[in-house]
Order: C-alpha cells, then structure tokens, then sequence
C-alpha cells in the first residue's frame, strides 16, 4: 500500500505536473493579499471628510451612524473596558493593523455587495472609520497605502502568538 | 411463474408458519385463523417506491438543526447540530453544524481550480479532475468551531438543549488528497513558512496556517461520509485541518499561497483570537483542547421511570486520542470510569458510556475527558480563572447537567 504510494507519487513528481501550470496573471491574481504592514494595498486615497456619506449610506443602517448601536459589531469601543468582563471589540480598541481594515472592508463589506467599492471609496470609509476611532487628527487628512501601513494601532501589541 | 409452483410455494409458506406457531408453543392459531388487529398494517400493502435520494422522515420527531443568525444578515450565522438527539459518532451530513460569515455560494465545479502559488516553484492550478487522480485518502476527523460552548462564559446557565450550547462540533468521515502532498507538487521554497488559505464565499475568509501543518496531517477533502461534499459544506473542496479550530477548515476552497509570513487577516487578528482576563489577547491558538459533554440525559429531556439509565456523551480532543472519560453523578464529589466505545480514533469524536441506576433523587452529572498527553478538562471555575470571563472562544469546561427528583434535565453551574 505504501509503496504503491510511493510509486505514483514519484511516478508523478518525475514528469511534468497532471495540474495546469498558471500563467503569470492568474499567478498575481492568488497572490493579490494586503498583508499587515500595508504590502498588497492598491495606489488610491480618499479622506474622511470623503467617507462620511458613504458610510451613512453603506454602513450605518447596521453599524450605527458612528460605529456603536446597530445590529451588526460596533466599531467603536472603550478600550479601557478591554480587561474587564464586557469588553468593547471597536477598531482603536482592537484591531492590531490598519491594513486588515482596508482588507476586509474591500472583501467583505457591505455584506449585500462585498467588493462593490472603488479603490478610493475603500480608501475613504476607512479613513472615515478610523476618525471616528479617533485615529486620525483631522478629517482632511489623505489616507492611501503610505498612511496605513504607517499607522501604529493603539493595540498593535496586544496581543501573544499561542504556542497552540 | 406457473399456477401449480404459486400453489406449491403457498403451500410450503403456510406449513412453515404453522410449525413455527406449533414449535414455540406460542399460540394455538393456525395461520389462517390469526385475528385481522394483531396483523400490522404494513404487512398489508406494498410500501412506498425507491428514492433516488434518501430523505430523512418529515415527522417532528426527526432531528433537526437549530438556526442562529443576524437578522439583518441571514447569511451570517450558525445552526447546530442536534448532539442531544443522534447517538454513536458520525455525523450525518444534513446535521453537521455550519458557521457561515456571509451565506453558501454555489461554485461552478466545472470552472473551478484549486490554484496553489506564491512561494513556489511553480504556481498551479488543480481541477476536480485533476484532483481526483491524485492518491485520496480518508480520515474520520471532527470540526468544532472556535466559539463553541461559549454560553458557559456566561453568568448563569444558559437553559437550552445540549446541542444547541455545543453542537458547533460535528464528526464525519472526510476524503481527499493530502495538502502536503499537493504543496510538494507545486513546490514550496525554503522561506515558505505560512499558507495563507482563501474562501470563494462573499465574506472574505482568509486564514493563514503554519506550513508544518500544511505538510502534516492536513486534507483537502472532497468527500464527506462518503459523497461528494454538499454545498454548505463547502463544495467543491474544502480544508480539513484535524484538530485545529473550525474557521481553519476552510470552505469552497478557492487557493492556497505559501508566504513568509501570516497575512494577518481580520480572521487572523481580530475574530477567533482569545482575549484574556488581562486584556491581552492570544491569536493563532489553533488546537481545540481536550472536551466532553454528556448528550443523554441532557437538558429538556426527562428521566421516565427510576432504575437503569444508561449516561452516554462525546468527548474529543484536537491532541490526538481520548484515553479516559470520568462520569460524576453527584457534582464532582465522586467520579466512575465511563467506557469508551470502540472505535477511539485520533482526533475524532469518541461516545462513552456509564450504566447508572436512578432513584427519583436529585443527580448533577458531569464528565471529564482525558487525552493521550494528560490533559484534562478543566472545571468551569478552572477555566474563568485561567481565561478570564471576558474570553469569548475555546470554551472546553465541564459541564453540568442536573436531574431534579421529578426526572427533569437541567442546566447548572457548580
Ligand atoms: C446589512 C448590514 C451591514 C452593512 C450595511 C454593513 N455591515 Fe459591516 N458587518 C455586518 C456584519 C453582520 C458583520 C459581522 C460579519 C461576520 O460575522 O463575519 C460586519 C462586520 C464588519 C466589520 C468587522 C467588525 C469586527 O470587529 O469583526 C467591519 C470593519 C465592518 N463590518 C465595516 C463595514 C463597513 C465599512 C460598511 C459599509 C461599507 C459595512 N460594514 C456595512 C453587517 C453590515
């Protein structure tokens, strides 16, 4: 059993792959992820003073119109209420990466029609969510894949990597 | 057939049964003579035809899944498996718990490539086909989802049936082609050290693994108790990853990069990471730790009469092999050896079973399970302490059911 094993699979490995190789394009199209410290983010911007409608638009009917009371997860929490028993999963109060937001926000959000925004819309409903986070010092502010992968989250440390 | 052999075969059908009748001293009744009441009914017409597939029986005693979702979102959600409800340790396929983010897309089988690149030697792209000419193997594995049992973080009991507080655990027998094997054919680079796995579904999953799991024990399976995966279970192709927490097990498997490092998704970072008492959280905390629960008697269900009962439950455990299982009936003052039913197989679920004799007086029972490596499920007061009651996922504590004098199943904390 094991050496019929074997067989097929250095049978397999000798000659030129039974799966398709990818061209050059598709091969990018995989590797297309926006990783922690902003490599992946696309060029694009937008500002808060830009997201403000969107989100009331898009977001806020689930989120609340600034991140707390809808029926969906609030984005905007205490992060002093983090070690107590109710604590708070806003984005200040949490997320370790800026660059996640915009990740997920593109693939996932809103929920009806994941990946419907451009570029710059992500760009500037984050910029929008991270003001409301009090992460950003004014709402004029441009925020693209420099600013992001430069911010520093307040709870960028806190967290351990499990030993599993 | 000709008149005479019917008559002949009657015949020797009617001697038979008279002898049988005869033999057992049973009855005095020829066959001719037994009443029209005591004939069940379904000896008198022909049943129902075949089914080109079978269906569970419609009738409300047939189990089901319990749904929670967002209302607003009904693709994000759960429904549970009936745990209180099945018996043995398969589960069926139409009653395996499901987490979907953002609902169960339906995947052209006929487009679709698994496609495997970043640090590779080359990038590739596996159809179904292609997949199924691959050496498959099979291994009966549960999943249970990162945030099940989490109503025991709660202050007070939550009262509802066994399954629908732990059913996001399910077990079945999965088939497919070893990832490893797969990530060899590609060819993955000395700085591959993370896959980073993506879901075809409307949420965004992606979760990234450590290669040495990769190249472990992890299958992409296409079959699940032996046919073609169902759609909510990720059709065409999905992660099993044994073990390992369920957001991990990805669904409608759409590719697989090797990178150097974690992409630190959403998924990664934020969901399925384990806040402490503290406030510091513990992310990648991948392995589901050694669990038991007691599936009958459970909550909403009554003893009926006194005198034998037989305590039967699941335990589990994401490191390896269940090696023990202690039953309580007297809220942990006490414990018996509960015996484990063959087959006790590497991560997956394992029944266990304690005769008990019941005498209309007030029982709290409990189990506690034990893995190969010594673990041991901690008590509810264990766990808060060590966790904190602010954790939210990875809740293995035992729990407590208690029998009131009039039978009656509820849940309690001791
Ligand atoms: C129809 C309701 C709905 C709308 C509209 C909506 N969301 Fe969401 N959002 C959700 C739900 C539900 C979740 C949780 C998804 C899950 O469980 O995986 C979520 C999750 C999120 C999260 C992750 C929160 C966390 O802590 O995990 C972010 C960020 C987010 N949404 C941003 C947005 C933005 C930005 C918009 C507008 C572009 C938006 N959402 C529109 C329902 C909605």
């Amino acid at each position: 059993m094991l050496l019929c094993y074997l067989l097929v699979a250095s049978a397999v490995e000798a000659q030129s792959s039974l799966a398709r190789e990818l061209a050059p394009l598709e091969r990018l199209q995989v590797e297309n992820h926006i990783y922690a410290d902003g490599q992946g983010l696309p060029v694009g911007s937008g500002t808060a003073q830009q997201g403000l409608t969107l989100y009331a638009n898009l977001c806020a009917s689930c989120h609340g119109n600034r991140g707390q009371g809808g029926s969906a997860l609030e984005l905007v929490g205490d992060r002093a209420l983090l070690d107590s028993e109710f604590p708070d999963r806003g984005i200040a109060v949490y997320w370790p990466y800026a660059p996640t937001l915009y990740e997920y926000v593109r693939r996932s959000m809103p929920p009806d029609k994941p990946y419907s925004l451009s570029v710059d819309e992500v760009y500037s409903v984050v910029a929008f969510l991270l003001q409301i986070n009090g992460l950003l010092a004014d709402a004029e502010i441009t925020v693209d894949k420099k600013f992001l992968s430069r911010l520093e989250m307040p709870n960028k440390n806190g967290f351990i990597t499990s030993d599993r | 057939m000709s008149d005479g052999n019917d008559y002949n075969r009657r015949k020797f059908i009617k001697n038979a049964a008279l002898g049988a009748a005869l033999a057992s001293g049973a009855s005095k009744l020829s066959a001719d003579e037994t009443p029209a009441s005591v004939i069940p009914d379904s000896w008198k017409k022909p049943g129902s035809p075949f089914s080109n597939y079978g269906q569970p029986r419609t009738d409300r005693s047939s189990p089901i899944r319990w749904i929670s979702n967002n209302q607003v979102v009904p693709g994000d959600g759960v429904s549970w498996s009936p745990l209180h409800e099945l018996e043995g340790t398969i589960t069926p396929n139409g009653l395996h718990f499901e987490r979907h983010h953002n609902g169960v897309p339906d995947i052209d089988a006929s487009q679709w490539e698994l496609k495997i690149a970043g640090l590779t030697q080359r990038a590739l792209g596996f159809s179904l086909d292609v997949l199924r000419r691959f050496p498959m193997r099979s291994k009966v594995a549960f999943i249970e989802c990162g945030g099940n049992s989490n109503a025991i973080y709660r202050r007070n009991p939550v009262q509802a049936a066994c399954g629908y507080i732990h059913g996001l655990v399910s077990c079945a027998e999965w088939t497919g082609v070893s990832l490893g094997r797969l990530l060899e054919e590609a060819g993955v680079q000395r700085s591959g050290k993370w896959v980073i796995v993506d879901s075809l579904d409307a949420a965004g999953v992606t979760i990234s693994l450590p290669i040495e799991k990769a190249m472990d024990d992890v299958i992409v399976a296409l079959y699940q108790n032996g046919e073609p995966l169902r759609s909510e279970h990720g059709y065409p192709a999905r992660l099993l990853v044994p073990g390992w927490e369920g957001i991990v097990n990805i669904k409608w498997l759409g590719s697989i990069t090797v990178s150097d490092r974690p992409v630190m998704s959403k998924f990664d970072t934020v969901s399925y990471t384990d806040l402490h008492a503290n406030g510091i959280a513990e992310r990648f905390s991948f392995e589901m730790k050694v669990k038991s629960v007691i599936t009958s008697p459970s909550p909403g269900q009554t003893l009926k009469g006194t005198g034998f009962q037989e305590i039967s439950g699941l335990a589990w455990t994401g490191n390896g092999m269940i090696s023990r299982v202690e039953v309580s009936t007297d809220g942990g003052a006490s414990w018996r050896e509960a015996a484990l039913q063959e087959p006790v197989l590497n991560k997956a679920l394992t029944r266990f079973r304690l005769p008990w004799s019941w005498e209309n007086t007030n029982a709290v029972l409990q189990s506690r399970a034990y893995d190969q490596s010594g673990n041991v499920q901690p008590t509810r007061a264990m766990l808060l302490k060590q966790k904190g009651s602010n954790a939210y996922y990875h809740n293995n504590a035992i729990t407590s059911w208690a029998v009131a004098e009039t039978g009656a199943v509820s849940h309690v904390y001791v």
